[in-house]
């Protein structure tokens, strides 16, 4: 392996950090709320260490491979949210050092699962940071890297591969770092509409620009005790449409922009997570009618909580653990599909689940027809079976390591069956808020330091989409030369 | 530029891999989608699956918009085709593999006139030029044509007992009394582009530039040049090795040619009446004496296998054949081949590069006052050689060299002016009208300003 280039790229990220962190400190400045020293602190911890790394391990050769690829993206992931979570630790107003490290990779891997208890107690600058990681962790901070820093070599693709979501990764121009431009620039130019049109609705800039960090991630912290509820409807639905459309892939985006509006409207995966959305916004909706008694309100907040659960923003505008358990039961399933591939939104992807549900009919068929030859289908092309293959082992590795972080959990003498499970599933797939214990009104903050660090590995686990991080405690990546 | 390349064989991979080198947004299109996931993975460029004649796979690849179509898919009718599709479709210029010597002369000025088609490359042409050019030169030696035949730069590896080495480059042209320079050394994995207190030793592999005559006189006193080739044998009946027959019948040598499939055979021996065709298989030494190996002058392999070309070659060699000539398509084959003493090593997919790069170079500067007009890699592609045309003024003319200041690893090897070459020294200046031959090593010129530091 190609260590040294492994090494050298952390130390670009954590530069890149150490001009990220430039923001909180503005912010802390703005609104003279004490915390420009910690952030200045970590600043220069984080260019420093970036610093040594890049001077100890020049690289001797621009070559690098998969292998590379996966291990640089959960290095850097992990280094990152090492490197985070010390504004919070040094401010003291997250006290625990392993607190502060679940809440910023619950922040940069758009999770948005908190220890906080009376998160409107925080410096404004620490909620900025908060949600400025769900911002960067949303597109990727690789992405961000291959945007700004020329390309050293064409192998670059598979660091990116490591870090987008979805079965696989189609460029938008030819070179790569025009692509990782282009999707920055959508991702900044809907970020901003959307804090725009939130100011429209009466929103302080503050809390319009926080709020649309977290639903452009797909991240989901928030500012106040009781989430979005105690906005205005029209910010309401605002947040919701720009969640949703954050859950989509950017690939469509581009076609949208390069007037290629056909194939886009086509699209296998757009429908099928149309479709997933409103059946499940319906069936909520009628399940949870008898509760409010009027149709406007019902529909507000089950499309909300459906736009927010299944791109895994984790959002909330009602506490929804009180609604019925066929409603509850939804929005567990939704945080397992999760929203598309190339989008900022986690969970195994509607295009995972579409391509499953297709070789499972023609496994069927093949099991009556055993000679028959069948072809799988997505976005109008014949899928191969490689990719098959590779979504079908994927999911099985998926839900193994959901039962074994279920059963580490478990070992918590105070929670129950459903907490537990919820906790598990809200992290794994990025979303933040469960049910029961860790419900939209509560937090994580009770459970033990052991089962915090089982939980943060799981985000990073779910966000890098299992293979980084797995080649990276693998000994064998690093014994190996 | 946005290129498009559809056709990612030997050819078109080898063009991908320069064309993303020199910086150029590159599309690949191929119907083999496993092909395009690797070619992906390993240099930053698009890959696009599927037909290079449907409309829908063009407008995708992004061909509407592009500047450059290039089709160099194993089929001329597909190549063609495609072009014609991709110019319509919006692409600004286009270029075609047509090999097939039935598409030329008439029928293909026709059709590259009706399909709108800015670039015919016929490789296997270009490889019989190239093989034509070195036989008619000295063996161990590559030769180079500039400004329409005015320069030569020729490369050779040098012999222990060879009468340049042991002197300083500065007094070498007074000892031969001829006018030339030596532009570029490789010695064992370094290349270096010497200055006057050089010395040259035994095994050193060197670029010389001369105009013919100079080069004919300073040959000729090295005790380098003897008889040109006249008897020629040809292994593998290819369309370059027709092409190359068709060439050296002309300049009245006797050429024969081994093939082992009856068909081909037949065929050429219709469609070039004096060469003599014998159908066998060459890879049987004893058949090549018996058709008289020996004798030969030169022996050229051109079968489609890399190992067989390269075992022949040296058999030929070792049977005191005077030239040998291989196609070796393989890179890493091609280096061992070198390393173990044949010099003479040709690769299709170099040299079909080499034009479209040039191409392309000369596409992107057309606007430009400074044209590059012929572009050659020597040394294994490590240095460039470019010829500039000087339109007008600009900081380079009208300074002598010697005052100029020019980038470390770069050479001025040429100055033609009013059809005259000149090899320049330090007074000499560049004034505009002339054309230029620059040497570059590590460096990407674009234009001749670029050589200043």
């Amino acid at each position: 392996m190609n260590r040294k280039m492994v090494f050298y790229t952390t130390g670009q990220i954590l530069l890149l950090n150490a001009l990220l962190l430039m923001l909180p400190l503005v912010v802390s400045f703005l609104y003279a709320d004490g915390c420009w020293l910690p952030f200045l602190l970590t600043a220069l911890i984080s260019a420093a260490l970036g610093g040594v790394l890049q001077l100890t391990c020049k690289p001797v050769s621009n070559d690098y491979y998969a292998k590379e690829g996966f291990v640089i993206t959960a290095l850097a992931w992990l280094t990152l949210s090492l490197v985070g979570a010390l504004p919070f630790f040094l401010s003291r107003q997250i006290p625990s050092y392993v607190d502060a490290f679940f809440e910023t990779v619950s922040g940069f891997t758009t999770t948005g699962a908190s220890i906080l208890t009376d998160v409107e107690a925080m410096s404004k600058s620490l909620l900025f940071w908060r949600s400025f990681t769900h911002w960067v962790g949303g597109m990727g901070i690789l992405v961000l890297l291959v945007a700004v820093l020329p390309t050293v070599s064409g192998r670059t693709i598979h660091v990116l591969r490591a870090e987008m979501p979805g079965p696989t990764m189609g460029k938008l121009r030819p070179r790569l770092s025009d692509t990782a431009k282009i999707l920055y620039l959508i991702y900044v130019v809907m970020t901003v509409i959307e804090i725009i049109l939130l100011l429209f609705g009466g929103m302080p800039l503050f809390d319009s620009i926080v709020h649309s960090f977290g639903s452009a991630g797909t991240g989901g912290f928030g500012i106040k005790a009781d989430s979005i509820a105690g906005y205005s409807n029209y910010c309401q639905w605002v947040i919701t449409v720009f969640m949703f459309l954050f859950g989509v892939n950017f690939n469509l985006y581009f076609m949208l922009l390069i007037g290629r509006f056909r194939p886009a409207l086509k699209s296998d995966e757009l429908r099928a997570y149309v479709g997933i959305a409103l059946t499940a916004m319906l069936l909520i909706s009628v399940n949870i009618y008898p509760m409010y008694h009027n149709l406007a309100d019902t529909l507000r907040l089950s499309a909300f909580q459906v736009s927010s659960i299944m791109t895994t923003t984790g959002y909330s505008t009602v506490n929804f653990d009180a609604w019925p358990d066929f409603s509850r039961t939804i929005l567990i399933i939704l945080m397992f599909i999760g929203a598309s591939a190339g989008s900022t939104g986690g969970g195994l992807k509607v295009s995972r689940v579409v391509l499953l549900l297709r070789t499972v009919r023609r496994e069927f068929q093949h099991m009556l027809h055993p000679r028959s030859i069948g072809s799988v289908k997505f976005e109008g092309k014949p899928v191969e079976n490689a990719t098959l293959v590779s979504v079908s082992t994927y999911f099985g590795l998926y839900m193994a390591i959901f039962a074994l972080m279920l059963l580490l959990v478990s070992l918590e003498p105070d929670f129950d069956f459903t907490s537990n499970f919820s906790a598990v599933a809200a992290c794994f797939n990025n979303i933040g808020p469960g049910l029961g214990l860790v419900g939209p009104a509560l937090s994580y903050t009770n459970y033990s330091d052991f089962s915090k660090l089982v939980l943060s590995f799981g985000m990073l686990l779910g966000r890098l989409e299992l293979y980084p991080i797995l080649f990276l405690l693998n000994p064998s990546t690093w014994t190996k030369k | 530029m946005k290129i498009i390349v559809t056709g990612c064989g030997k050819i078109g991979t080898t063009l991908l891999a320069s064309l993303t080198a020199e910086g150029h947004d590159v599309t690949a299109l191929d119907n083999d989608a496993e092909l395009i996931s690797t070619l992906t993975d390993s240099y930053d460029i698009m890959g696009v699956c599927g037909n290079a004649v449907d409309c829908d796979t063009l407008e995708e690849a992004g061909v509407r918009g592009s500047d450059l179509f290039v089709a160099v898919t194993g089929s001329d009718e597909l190549n063609m085709l495609s072009c014609f599709l991709a110019k319509r479709l919006g692409a600004l210029h286009t270029v075609a593999r047509i090999r097939n010597p039935e598409y030329s002369g008439k029928s293909l000025s026709f059709m590259r006139q009706q399909l709108d088609i800015t670039l015919p490359v016929n490789p296997e042409k270009l490889a019989a030029q190239e093989l034509f050019n070195t036989l008619k030169f000295p063996s161990n030696m590559k030769v180079e044509t500039f400004s329409r035949r005015n320069f030569l730069m020729i490369e050779l590896k040098l012999k222990e007992d060879s009468p340049l080495c042991g002197i300083p480059l500065s007094s070498l042209r007074n000892k031969f009394r001829a006018n030339f320079l030596i532009c570029a050394v490789q010695r064992g994995d370094t290349i270096h582009i010497p200055r006057g207190d050089f010395e040259l030793h035994g095994g050193d592999k060197i670029a010389l530039t001369a105009n013919p005559g100079e080069l004919h006189k300073l040959l000729k006193s090295m005790g380098l040049l003897k008889k040109q080739a006249r008897d020629i044998m040809i292994l593998g009946g290819s369309k370059t090795a027709f092409y190359l027959a068709q060439m050296l019948l002309s300049t009245g040598s006797s050429v024969t040619i081994i093939d082992k499939d009856k068909a081909i055979c037949h065929e050429l021996s219709n469609t070039l009446p004096g060469v003599m065709v014998i159908h066998g298989d060459g890879a049987h030494e004893q058949l090549l004496v018996d058709e008289g190996l020996r004798s030969q002058d030169a022996f050229v392999a051109l079968t489609g296998n890399d190992e067989q070309n390269i075992l022949l070659s040296f058999y030929a060699a070792s049977e005191q054949v005077e030239k040998v000539l291989a196609k070796v398509n393989r890179v890493e084959l091609a280096t061992i081949a070198e390393q173990m003493g044949l010099s003479n090593i040709f690769s299709l997919r170099q040299m079909v590069s080499n034009v479209i790069v040039k191409y392309v170079r000369a596409l992107e500067n057309s606007s430009g006052s400074n044209n590059i007009e012929t572009l050659y890699k020597l040394m294994d592609g490590r240095i460039e050689a470019l010829e500039f045309k000087v339109d007008e003024r600009s900081d380079v003319t009208e300074i002598p060299l010697k005052e100029l200041p020019i980038k470390k690893d770069i050479l001025l090897t040429g100055i033609l002016r009013n059809r005259k070459p000149i090899i320049p020294n330090g007074d000499d200046m560049i004034v505009p009208g002339d054309r230029v031959i620059v040497l570059a090593a590590g460096h990407r010129l674009q234009s001749l300003t670029d050589i200043l530091r």
